[in-house]
């Protein structure tokens, strides 16, 4: 434990994290649970990541129907508050003071919120330059598509000049769509995969209709100016040969990193590759009473994904707070090359079934009708062919009756493709 | 005299009739200390800088270590003013709340010739006047330090090697130099001096002033003290020395995420051999780790960016001194300037007839140095009996400055100041903990910033594993209005 603390409080379950997975958690076991549901959210509002992206589509596998961004949170938030759980807004928890226990900071004061269970729920953010270890200088006009989205839609920012955008996500579509509203041209996308990584439509809707040249294979070797930015060098990776774009802004998009500090410093176990916490697949970390959501566990998958990881863990939290009996009975799921996690990465026996049927897996190769199999003590137990092509940059959605054939005393298995 | 005209913001400038006693060119760590020594005399003191903001040079990027001064040379100016300036850098961050964290720090030697060197390195820190060291086998280096890679010799423990945030020493200095008075010009670049424009006359020293021209407007002083860091050579030609160049030597630093703290709790310090100095792995005060630097002389003074070869040669460390660490995730990478001259030792020295005393050549243990190095120019300057310096007894108390130390009680952390003033409770910077209290005092200090950088180097805020992905349009709009505000 670390500082002072002025206030105690104890709660059936704390949500850490407000955003879709949270508030969808919230809005259902507010009205299952007896006692008080509360989320933390530092952020002065609720609502995540969606607050500040201003286009539609968001809305549309959990709701129904598609809204844009700031709709999609107000909808959430109204609905988790409606339901009952109390939605504590600047509010940050800093740290834990016991096994589900958690120091936070307010404005109110520094509390402890004991809970009976804790979800974490604490989403992801995009690596910035440094991270990603692209060298030059650090110059005003570097930024994140996080950081862009806040200046121009929740700050009102408008700046002219050029930009070049790193990735071809579809996030990185959405800066291109902020940069043209703060009245900044995107004079170039440049991305390390071969091919576009974007949803097809959205890439062909946005080469069109924005013009903007998407050049592939082409990694970002530099970032030029002393105090503020003047280009970018770029580098065809398969010749090597170097550039210079001229522009007034970078904006480093994707490259999504889990916000996983609260799961490590719990020392709960993490996941080497996507560096999440390992959960189950009733989304129970390696700490009994403490489960994780939504983008903190795949990187990142769209907000209706992860809210619907909300609705799912609810049963399983139910489950613990009515006293069922914990079943260790489970087996690791390991990612198999091309794909560089798989999320959730344990097979639980007696709740065999992942958020909407499905494990997610981020593929570093593109394959077409893949044919996805699952091997156990070297025999294959499972195999189903998709007809979603896999493709770096979006996650892969994997049925889960490709497990269907697990023994449970057959040790770890194995997903790869075919 | 005190604090009629303190920090004087830009856009205003002193009348063009007043005549300083002394004006000290340079606002980093050295000149900043020179400065608040002087202003400690009934003296009107100036202090002028090219850059926005004090610190803001060779200060600001440094390792940030307060070295005992054990691998000084023996007998050199750098040994003794290190070695002073590390009790008195002590006393004066204890009196300011300037974070000091004492973690210790290990030599380790990976080889025959690294082995064989310690012994030597002991004997050093001996006639250097510390004699704390201690020589330790391999199995106790892994002991204190069990995460460094395979293939340890031998250690040589310094335990009073400790790690400090630079930012806040040079932004304490300054701040107590302003409220005892002196007066702070920024974003003024010299551009010529005239030392001859008033010979003295009739014998009289005292009469003499020396003119100053600057970007911003001229100034007149009867003194002039170069710690123009890097471009102290610059100013030196001006007043028409020819003793030494600046070759400013990059180095560049990786800094790692705080999650991966644990891996190393004291500075590992390589040992000086015939392949170079190496490289270092530290903790920050700030609770993360930092490697680095990389050494490489270059002509661009401004030039602070990194380079694929600086990452590719601190990875490769990297892999050899601690492979655990190549797992953790980067926060920030920065690459700072030495000034490096041709000579081993610093230059300190005062030229009575122009009335002109210089601090050059001060390298990376300037930090721990500067407030030696001032009372030691100072004393030279007072040797001449050309300035009468009268001490002052209407000082005020040092500035309390805010702790950015993660080792020491932070504002989100305090139940009792959150109590009393709730926006020390609402944390706006999630990686750093900087709360939107910590930001607002910040904008309001003596010295408040004029830039993201200013504020970040005051705050932490930005300074986390996002770069402002989650706050940086928030602190961009605090810092916009602050500077509203102000004009």
């Amino acid at each position: 434990m670390t500082g002072t603390f002025s206030q105690q409080a104890h709660v059936r379950v704390a949500i850490i994290g407000g955003g879709p997975s949270g508030l969808r958690a919230a809005a259902e076991l507010a009205g299952l649970v007896d006692g008080e549901v509360l989320v933390i959210e530092r952020e002065s509002a609720a609502g995540g990541i969606p607050r500040h992206c201003a286009h539609t589509g968001f809305g549309i596998r959990d709701l129904g129907r598609s809204m844009s961004g700031p709709a999609y949170a107000r909808r959430l938030t109204e609905r988790a508050v409606r339901a009952g759980a109390r939605v504590m807004t600047s509010s940050m928890v800093t740290g834990w003071a016991g096994e589900r226990a958690l120091e936070v900071t307010s404005p109110a004061g520094r509390m402890i919120v004991q809970a009976d269970v804790v979800i974490l729920a604490t989403g992801a953010r995009e690596r910035p330059q440094p991270a990603r270890l692209i060298p030059g200088a650090r110059s005003a006009g570097v930024l994140t598509s996080g950081e862009l989205q806040g200046l121009v839609h929740l700050d009102g920012r408008r700046f002219g000049g050029r930009a070049v955008v790193v990735g071809s996500e579809l996030v990185s579509w959405s800066a291109v769509l902020t940069l043209r509203e703060a009245g900044c041209r995107t004079v170039a996308m440049a991305t390390q995969a071969e091919q576009r990584e974007a949803y097809g439509l959205v890439g062909a809707l946005g080469r069109l209709a924005l013009r903007v040249p998407v050049l592939t294979s082409t990694r970002v070797t530099r970032v030029l100016g002393q105090q503020a930015v003047t280009g970018v060098e770029v580098e065809a990776i398969d010749s090597g040969e170097r550039r210079i774009i001229d522009c007034e802004i970078v904006v480093f998009s994707a490259d999504w990193i889990p916000d996983s500090e609260l799961a490590r410093a719990a020392g709960l176990r993490m996941d080497a590759m996507s560096k999440a916490p390992v959960v189950d697949t009733a989304l129970r970390t390696s700490r009994p009473g403490v489960f994780a959501i939504g983008n903190l566990l795949h990187p990142v998958d769209t907000a209706d994904i992860a809210a619907l990881d909300g609705a799912a863990v609810v049963s399983h939290v139910m489950a613990f707070l009515g006293g069922s009996s914990m079943s260790s009975d489970s087996i690791d799921l390991i990612a198999q090359e091309p794909f560089r996690w798989i999320a959730p990465a344990r097979l639980r026996m007696d709740a065999r079934t992942p958020p909407r049927g499905r494990l997610l897996a981020w593929s570093d190769e593109r394959r077409y009708l893949p044919t996805i199999v699952a091997t156990q003590a070297g025999r294959v137990i499972g195999s189903v062919r998709s007809p979603w092509p896999c493709v770096p940059g979006r996650v892969f959605r994997i049925p889960v009756r490709v497990l269907s054939g697990a023994d449970p005393a057959g040790g770890p298995i194995t997903i790869g493709l075919r | 005299m005190s604090g009629t005209l303190a920090w004087v913001p830009p856009g205003t400038w002193p009348s063009p009739d007043q005549v300083y006693d002394v004006t000290v060119v340079g606002a980093g760590l050295v000149g900043a200390a020179i400065a608040r020594a002087l202003a400690g005399y009934e003296l009107s003191v100036a202090i002028l800088d090219a850059r926005d903001d004090v610190g803001d040079g060779t200060s600001k990027a440094n390792t940030a270590i307060l070295h005992t001064g054990f691998d000084a040379t023996p007998g050199t100016l750098e040994s003794r003013l290190v070695r002073r300036g590390y009790d008195l850098l002590s006393a004066y961050a204890r009196e300011c709340g300037i974070p000091v964290e004492p973690t210790g720090a290990v030599l380790v030697a990976w080889d025959d010739e690294q082995q064989a060197a310690l012994p030597g390195l002991r004997a050093k820190a001996s006639a250097n006047g510390y004699q704390r060291t201690s020589l330790i086998d391999a199995d106790e280096v892994y002991a204190m330090l069990p995460h460094l890679g395979p293939g340890v010799r031998a250690g040589l423990t310094v335990p009073d090697e400790s790690v400090t945030c630079t930012w806040t020493t040079s932004l304490a200095l300054a701040t107590d130099a302003v409220r005892r008075g002196a007066h702070l010009l920024l974003g003024a670049e010299v551009l010529a001096v005239d030392v001859t424009g008033a010979p003295a006359r009739d014998g009289d020293p005292h009469d003499a002033w020396t003119a100053i021209r600057t970007t911003r407007g001229s100034i007149r002083t009867r003194w002039l003290v170069n710690a123009a860091g890097l471009g102290s050579d610059h100013v030196d030609r001006m007043m028409g020395f020819d003793r030494f160049t600046i070759t400013p030597r990059k180095g560049e630093l990786l800094v790692f995420d705080k999650q991966s703290r644990p891996l190393a709790r004291h500075i590992v310090l390589p040992v000086p051999s015939k392949a170079g100095k190496g490289v270092l792995i530290s903790p920050t005060v700030y609770g993360n780790l930092m490697v680095g630097p990389t050494a490489q002389d270059i002509d661009d003074r401004t030039d602070t960016s990194t380079t694929e070869a600086g990452f590719a040669f601190l990875r490769d460390k990297l892999a050899a001194l601690m492979p655990a660490l190549q797992d953790e995730e980067i926060t920030a990478t920065y690459a700072g300037l030495r000034a490096a001259t041709e000579h081993a030792d610093y230059v300190v020295d005062v030229d009575a007839n122009r009335r002109y005393a210089v601090a050059g050549g001060i390298r990376s243990t300037g930090l721990t140095a500067c407030m030696a190095i001032a009372e030691h120019l100072i004393g030279l300057v007072q040797e001449t009996g050309l300035l009468e310096m009268r001490e002052r007894n209407d000082l005020p108390d040092a500035p309390a400055m805010p702790n950015l130390g993660e080792a020491f009680l932070r504002p989100y952390q305090d139940a009792d100041r959150i109590a009393a003033d709730p926006e020390y409770g609402h944390v706006i910077c999630f990686c750093e903990r900087v709360t939107a209290g910590e930001i607002r005092d910040a904008l309001a200090a003596t010295i408040p910033p004029t830039t993201l950088g200013g504020l970040r180097r005051r705050t932490r805020v930005m300074n986390g594993r996002c770069q402002g992905f989650f706050c940086g349009a928030q602190v961009r709009a605090m810092l916009d209005a602050a500077g509203r505000d102000r004009s």
